[in-house]
């Protein structure tokens, strides 16, 4: 039900988000040009887009693990904070007892937990999955929580007066008004997740992005680091944008005017 | 469909020397005293009052939304309860409170969806047609819209609907038209004095408007505030076919008068 006027309005607005794009670009290449920045402080663009194109096959190699951990961990971490999220709904009182616990662990610096998480699991794809999963939860079980409980009293008021179950009120009510909520919370989840892989990798690993940061870093191969800083940058955002497209296929009748 | 003479008709709605009081942690506030009153069925019966009088909590009780505090309530015969799980009671909300990520049509679905089983035992399979219905209230070409895409008005036709399809033998109605602009919920006035007609559904609609009261009802029954008592009730003895004209006829005038002295009696009281 799209209109010419609406598509010409997608366009412009790409349009300017490239010029935005291809404007940073160059004002990256004349601050490191002017400044006679070393290339392995920062390097040029050039030699950023030769290292995306000449280790296009390096980096793909160690996207793969990287992005088996993060949808995982996004999974796992996922599926759990709604299961929690609907036993809260449910019971007052284990929310009430869980929920600082909940607190608790989100507030646990990530940097702290990778390496309790290696040492307890060893250093293969496990701990990667845990982190990643850790790092979606809370956003998750918050916005889970709050959607759940997002009807109004009268909606509570309406399924009494049909004597409905209390599995009606949930099924037919709550987890609808609980779906624009989810989405928000799996954009979020999306980004922390593909950050708590690489983060989890730097503790140790021998593959993957966050592995593939390290070793670029120590032998000053600055390009790479670039490169693979754009492509963890780029397969977020795929995420970010795959998830987008779901909410709009799913979440029809919100008024998005 | 023509109903029996009111002489023979039975009470829908017994309610006596009826008490709500809600307690918070440390105050008691009473809602409702002593009220007495009796609907009877297939009647039309308005609830005039001021806000903070009570009667959507009145109206509450006798869907079992709230239990009372003293005195006894009667719905067809039984307990609100009973007539709350036998699905004998429709209740439109002040906002129409359909669900947006159903279609109206849908929406007006709601009710045969839950608590099936009871349902069906109790009106013997019996339910209206949703698509009939959306006719009634003169929706029928909008049935796969979603609620933003409909106006206020159309919304509430939708509720009330959606009200109706368990064919109800009661129909609590609290302030539906009250969000509602004024020509628009005189057209809803005479929208629901048809649908009445053609249902012969008990009605008990509660308001603040004594225009739209002594438009639709047969009887009206006046809550004061402070806390909300029964100051009388009114009989609305005019014609069954009610125009909008007739706001502007000399007996029209008279309830509404009538009514307002009331109001007014207990205001000072």
């Amino acid at each position: 039900m799209r209109s010419a006027a609406d598509l010409r309005g997608a366009l412009a607005r790409g349009l300017v988000a490239l010029s935005g794009i291809a404007g940073g670009i160059a004002l990256w290449w004349a601050v490191v040009t002017v400044f006679d920045v070393a290339p392995y402080v920062v390097p040029p663009p050039g030699d950023v887009w030769r290292s995306l194109t000449g280790d296009f096959g390096l980096l793909m190699d160690n996207l793969w693990p990287t992005a088996q951990e993060a949808l995982l961990g996004f999974a796992i971490g996922n599926v759990l904070a709604i299961a929690i999220a609907i036993v809260f709904v449910h019971s007052r009182t284990v929310e009430r007892s869980f929920f600082p616990v909940a607190v608790f662990v989100q507030t646990l610096p990530l940097v702290a937990v990778a390496p309790v998480l290696v040492l307890m699991l060893g250093n293969g794809m496990a701990p990667k999955v845990v982190i990643a999963a850790l790092m979606t939860l809370f956003p998750t079980l918050v916005n889970m929580v709050r959607g759940f409980n997002a009807i109004s009293p009268q909606t509570v008021e309406l399924f009494r007066v049909m004597s409905a179950s209390k599995a009606d009120l949930f099924w037919r009510a709550r987890t609808y008004a609980a779906l624009p909520f989810l989405f928000t919370a799996l954009k979020i989840a999306s980004t922390s997740a593909v950050i708590g892989a690489i983060v989890a990798e730097w503790i140790g690993a021998d593959e993957g992005l966050g592995y593939l940061i390290i070793n670029a870093t120590y032998n000053f191969q600055t390009p790479l680091l670039y490169s693979t800083m754009i492509v963890a940058s780029l397969f977020a955002l795929l995420l970010f944008a795959l998830i987008g497209i779901v909410e709009r296929l799913v979440v029809t009748w919100e008024d998005d005017g | 469909m023509l109903g029996p003479p009111a002489t023979e008709r039975t009470t829908a709605i017994s309610i006596d020397g009826l008490a709500v009081a809600f307690t918070s942690r440390r105050t008691t506030v009473t809602a409702l005293e002593g009220v007495t009153l009796d609907v009877r069925e297939r009647e039309l019966l308005s609830i005039l009052g001021p806000s903070g009088s009570g009667k959507s909590t009145l109206l509450r009780v006798i869907a079992d939304l709230i239990p009372a505090s003293a005195g006894r309530v009667a719905v067809l015969g039984g307990t609100p309860a009973s007539a709350r799980r036998a699905r004998a009671i429709g209740f439109v909300f002040q906002h129409a409170e359909l669900l947006p990520w159903r279609t109206a049509i849908d929406n007006v679905k709601l009710p045969l969806q839950v608590g099936r089983r009871r349902a069906k035992a109790a009106s013997g399979g019996e339910q209206a047609d949703p698509r009939e219905l959306l006719e009634l209230v003169g929706l029928g070409d909008r049935a796969d819209a979603y609620p933003r895409q409909l106006s206020g008005g159309m919304r509430q036709r939708v509720a009330i609907a959606r009200a109706l399809v368990t064919r109800p033998r009661v129909l609590l109605m609290d302030e539906p038209f009250g969000a509602l602009d004024e020509i628009t919920r005189e057209a809803m006035n005479r929208e629901l004095l048809r649908i009445w007609r053609e249902t012969g559904t008990t009605i008990v609609f509660v308001t603040h408007s004594i225009s739209e009261a002594v438009f639709l009802s047969q009887r009206i029954a006046v809550l004061t505030p402070q806390p909300g008592r029964l100051a009388g009730t009114l009989p609305v003895d005019l014609p069954a076919d009610r125009r909008p004209e007739i706001r502007d006829t000399p007996e029209f005038v008279a309830v509404a008068a009538q009514a307002r002295a009331l109001l007014e009696g207990g205001a000072r009281r």
